[in-house]
């Protein structure tokens, strides 16, 4: 695919305002219907067995006291399972197998051992406890890099090699070698990344039905992806596509870990075949954070950046060792994705990547907002401002004279994916400005004279938006189900009365897929949101819908209601055009009329559609009854990687930016962190909705600050993890997050998309986290404390001043 | 397991049910009497998604036995406002954009009604001590306090 025409984005009415949601109603009055408010006659109750080992065989499992037990309908083994369920899918090359209940061995805690259904929950949970089973531990793998060297029964997937190395490849892009022996100076860093999740406030959950008289299962499920993938959830099953059908509820948050939920299905399903009964499985949170196969990325990285004396950056360069947990679902998507922004808003020549992915004995990755590239931008902005400090720049400096320029756009980076527009300086000033740096630098010093540490952060990063498929197995050594397609769908039609039916493919995550289409929608048929009706589609009527994920879905969802408008509104001017006895160049549709141009002759889109729907013989004789389109609007701009991988093709092209500057005050006997002020700058294009990106960006970016402060998976030495609960797991309260996030629009729109809009959904993690931790280095730079490793928490922000000072760090079990 | 009576007023509305003691008073509201509006977040009292007024305060559901609840009034999210008119939280909620996935919208919605029958016009530092008690993942907090702050301006307005 060459890169595609340039698109003309018209004035709009609808699009660019800050219209009340369209979801909030029934939300606001506890009326929105989520996975566990769903109710099937005759349901029953499913709880599952953890595994209490990292990893182990399982020996033996006596069931027979738990079957014993009053309002027990099934327990179910992993054995007895695997006999009539397959592997869950997994979407790497070659496949890591992974059961809905582990079969012969468990690989991380918290796994899936046995499953009971009964009439209760409560029931269910008792037989829980009535199980035994008997184990026969195996070595445990905690540490990554222990990993790189295991063996014997230390490897989890001994059928895919001798080790734990999921996936090792070096991949190099440009004349990096050249441009780093160019280099005056090589600035070296190494940085942790440490293992967080989306945690969303609602978990995952199921209710299955098998039909024995069809052969078929209907799954409520607070999944997505069901309209791309959700055939693999039969194939699972092992029954035809065509006898499942999957039904989306709303989800109470996603932000990625419920991207697919393959596994949550399908054990739901295995048991309603198995009991004869419709079951629910819904996780509690201990399950949630043990099991929920979307832990975050879990990184460490050596990293390398060329450059100049004047700060010019040449080549980006990195060894990074991810640690994937125990399975391999989505392969190593998550560098492919980081590939699409490798290096950053700069002008940076080459690349490389020195990939090493390892399996462990914790829950596997899975997607959580940025998908790894959120991770890369730490990492590079981690690096960016070594390179200032080395060189004494500011921070603000050393960006600038890096940034690449309006006019270099489309801009091909080293990777091969292309970046379609930005005004990167701009963005960069308007955040100075918001900020009022030069003012908060003169504070600081101020500051620093009365003893007090205020520092001063400042990340300019991207947001890759609207992911095309290539990314998930371009790394692969042979690259497997070499997908290219990642569409998005929809249906729109005009009832006899006038009314507009707008069916969407994809679920509602917490996003505002109703309020974006009401608004498109609006702005294509001229017609009131008022009244317009948005409902989500099954798989039995599904089209494709690759879903959110990206931020990808309102970008994508414009398009597909471009092109389906554009059907609806030939068929308006025809018909108007026929009973108007006018010519359809003569005609125009404005505020929900077709009328003839100059005159006041006209039809109502009501009047039109009653002749569309019930008045076959006045119609025009090429015209059929009704009014409806569908349309499925592909990714924009896809193209192939090269064979030899020096060049990943073009896979996510429009390319978001932002420059966060938090500015924060440090407690140093405490580690307390204080917000002083906040600023967040973004570019997504065109924007629908200020308020709700605003919302976007808020809300990730204090998700982004939990990242960074205080959320960890921690595993101990024996593959326990000591954070499974949210008194331990710490998600950011209203007392840790900033009073005042002031956001600020820089638009630049997509030449590339419909009205110019790029994805917004993700960038206010994908900011947050280098910039707070530039403030806080900032902050204590007086006592040359370096952040290279994530959380900082207040007590380890406290250790990091003791060790500076040279005092011993005060002992902590744990962490 | 053996039954115990229990009577509770809910919304107005009184119901007497036999459950069994270890019955969780958020199960009862949500699957004994169908008011799914009450949601459940994490089970062990942190995340506060299933806030209930209790007599008037604020009580975790998930921590609270239903028999415990025994003679009780219960105000649930689905006692505030109507389609046709919202409560003055729920539409400032709305306007100023304070939920995106909803989730926690209940409990924050409960949580703000019992700050503002006990303290009419609390200042922002007020509102942020009292809705620190529930999670959110979603918005990042801000427009929630702005929320609570715009519907304690109306409802003075309001004469509630």
């Amino acid at each position: 695919m060459s890169t595609p025409a340039v698109k003309e984005h018209p004035v709009t009415r609808w699009i660019g305002q800050s219209i009340k949601r369209v979801e909030d109603p029934r939300l606001l009055r506890g009326r929105g219907k989520y996975v566990d408010d769903i109710v099937v006659p005759n349901m029953a109750h499913a709880a599952v067995l953890r595994s209490p080992h990292a990893h182990a065989r399982i020996a033996k499992i006596d069931t027979s006291q738990a079957r014993a037990l009053p309002g027990v309908l099934l327990v179910l083994t992993g054995a007895e399972a695997s006999e009539v369920t397959g592997p869950l899918p997994c979407f790497a090359n070659p496949p890591v197998m992974q059961y809905c209940i582990a079969a012969d061995r468990v690989r991380h805690v918290g796994e899936t051992v046995a499953a009971v259904v009964a009439e209760s929950r409560y029931i269910a949970e008792d037989a829980i406890d009535r199980i035994v089973v008997e184990y026969d531990p195996l070595p445990v793998v905690v540490n990554p890099e222990d990993a790189l060297t295991s063996s014997g029964d230390a490897v989890l997937h001994p059928e895919r090699g001798a080790n734990n190395i999921a996936l090792q490849r070096t991949l190099t892009f440009g004349s990096y070698d050249a441009d780093m022996a160019r280099a005056d100076v090589i600035v070296r860093r190494k940085v942790r990344w440490p293992r967080s999740g989306a945690q969303p406030m609602e978990t995952v959950g199921a209710i299955a039905s098998y039909d024995e008289g069809t052969g078929k299962f209907t799954i409520h499920a607070n999944t997505s992806m069901y309209n791309y993938v959700g055939w693999l959830i039969a194939a699972s099953l092992k029954v035809p596509a065509h006898k499942l059908n999957i039904i989306p509820t709303l989800a109470g948050g996603s932000f990625g870990s419920k991207i697919f939920t393959h596994k949550v299905s399908v054990l739901a399903a295995t048991l309603a075949r198995a009991c004869g009964r419709p079951v629910k499985y819904l996780e509690d949170r201990l399950d949630n954070m043990m099991s929920c196969d979307n832990h975050g990325s879990d990184r460490i990285y050596e990293l390398e950046l060329g450059v100049k004396r004047d700060g010019t950056m040449l080549a980006f360069g990195m060894k990074v060792l991810d640690d994937y947990g125990a399975y391999l679902q989505f392969g190593v998507g998550h560098h492919g994705n980081a590939a699409a922004q490798l290096t950053g808003p700069y002008r940076i020549k080459s690349a490389r990547v020195d990939l090493t992915a390892v399996f462990t004995n914790k829950c596997q990755q899975g997607a959580y907002r940025g998908f790894g590239s959120e991770v890369n931008n730490f990492a590079l902005e981690r690096i960016v401002d070594a390179a200032a400090q080395e060189l004494g720049l500011d921070p603000a400096e050393i960006r600038r004279r890096n940034l690449i320029q309006p006019e270099q756009f489309p801009y091909k980076i080293p990777t091969g994916n292309v970046y379609d527009s930005g005004n990167y300086e701009a963005v960069l000033d308007k955040a100075l400005e918001m900020a009022d740096y030069d003012g908060w630098r003169r504070r600081q010093a101020e500051a620093r004279q009365q003893g007090r540490y205020i520092g001063i952060g400042l990340a300019s990063c991207q947001e890759r938006s609207v992911f095309s498929s290539t990314e998930f197995w371009f790394w692969n050594h042979e690259p497997g189900f070499a997908l290219t397609s990642s569409p998005e769908s929809v249906n729109i039609k005009i009832d006899p009365t006038g009314k507009v039916f707008v069916t969407l493919y994809a679920p509602f995550w917490g996003n505002s897929p109703e309020t974006m289409a009401t608004q498109m929608v609006a702005e294509q048929l001229t017609v009131d949101p008022a009244d317009i009706e948005i409902t989500y589609s099954d798989t039995d009527q599904g089209l494709m819908g690759t879903g959110p994920g990206g931020s990808r879905y309102t970008v994508m969802i414009a398009g597909a209601i471009g092109g389906a408008a554009a059907d609806i509104k030939r068929k308006l001017l025809k018909i108007a055009g026929h009973c108007l006895e006018a010519s359809e160049q003569d005609l125009e549709l404005r505020d929900g009329r077709v009328s003839v141009r100059g005159t006041d002759r006209g039809m109502t889109i009501p009047e039109i559609a009653l002749q569309a729907y019930y008045f076959r013989l006045s119609l025009p004789a090429d015209c059929n009854s009704g009014l409806d389109a569908r349309f499925t609007y592909d990714h924009p701009y896809t193209t192939q990687p090269s064979a030899d991988r020096t060049d990943l093709g073009v896979f996510y092209p429009i390319m978001g930016h932002m420059c966060h500057i938090p500015i924060v005050e440090v407690d140093i006997e405490t580690g307390r962190l204080t917000f002083l002020k906040y600023v967040a700058v973004h570019d997504c294009g065109t924007v629908v909705n200020p308020m709700t990106l605003a919302g976007h960006v808020r809300g990730g970016t204090v998700q982004g600050i939990g990242s960074t402060m205080y959320e960890h998976f921690y595993y101990d030495e024996q593959g326990q993890l000591i954070t499974a609960n949210f008194a331990d797991y710490l998600i950011p309260t209203l007392k840790e997050a900033p009073p005042n996030i002031e956001v600020g629009h820089v638009v630049t729109p997509s030449p590339f998309t419909e009205y110019g809009i790029k994805g917004g959904g993700e960038g206010g993690r994908m900011g947050a986290p280098p910039a707070l931790a530039s403030a806080v280095e900032d902050a204590l730079k007086p006592l040359g404390v370096r952040i290279d490793s994530l959380p900082i928490t207040p007590a380890k922000i406290r250790d990091l001043i003791r060790a500076a000072q040279g005092q011993q760090a005060r002992p902590r079990p744990g962490r | 397991m053996e039954q115990v009576s229990v009577t509770v007023t809910v919304n107005g509305t009184r119901h007497e049910r036999s459950v069994e003691p270890r019955r969780l008073l958020c199960d009862f509201i949500r699957h004994d009497l169908g008011l799914t509006g009450t949601h459940v977040g994490c089970e062990h009292g942190v995340c506060g998604m299933c806030t209930v007024l209790l007599d008037g305060q604020t009580a975790r559901s998930c921590l609270t036995f239903a028999v415990q609840a025994d003679g009780a009034q219960i105000t649930t999210v689905e006692a505030l406002g109507t389609p046709a008119k919202l409560h003055p939280l729920q539409q400032a909620f709305w306007e100023k954009h304070g939920l995106q996935c909803g989730y926690c919208t209940p409990a924050m919605l409960l949580t703000a009604v019992e700050l503002l029958s006990n303290n009419p016009s609390p200042t922002r530092g007020e509102i942020s001590d009292a809705m620190s008690a529930i999670l959110c993942r979603c918005t990042g907090y801000q427009t929630i306090v702005d929320a609570v702050e715009s519907a304690a301006f109306a409802m003075k307005g309001d004469g509630r």
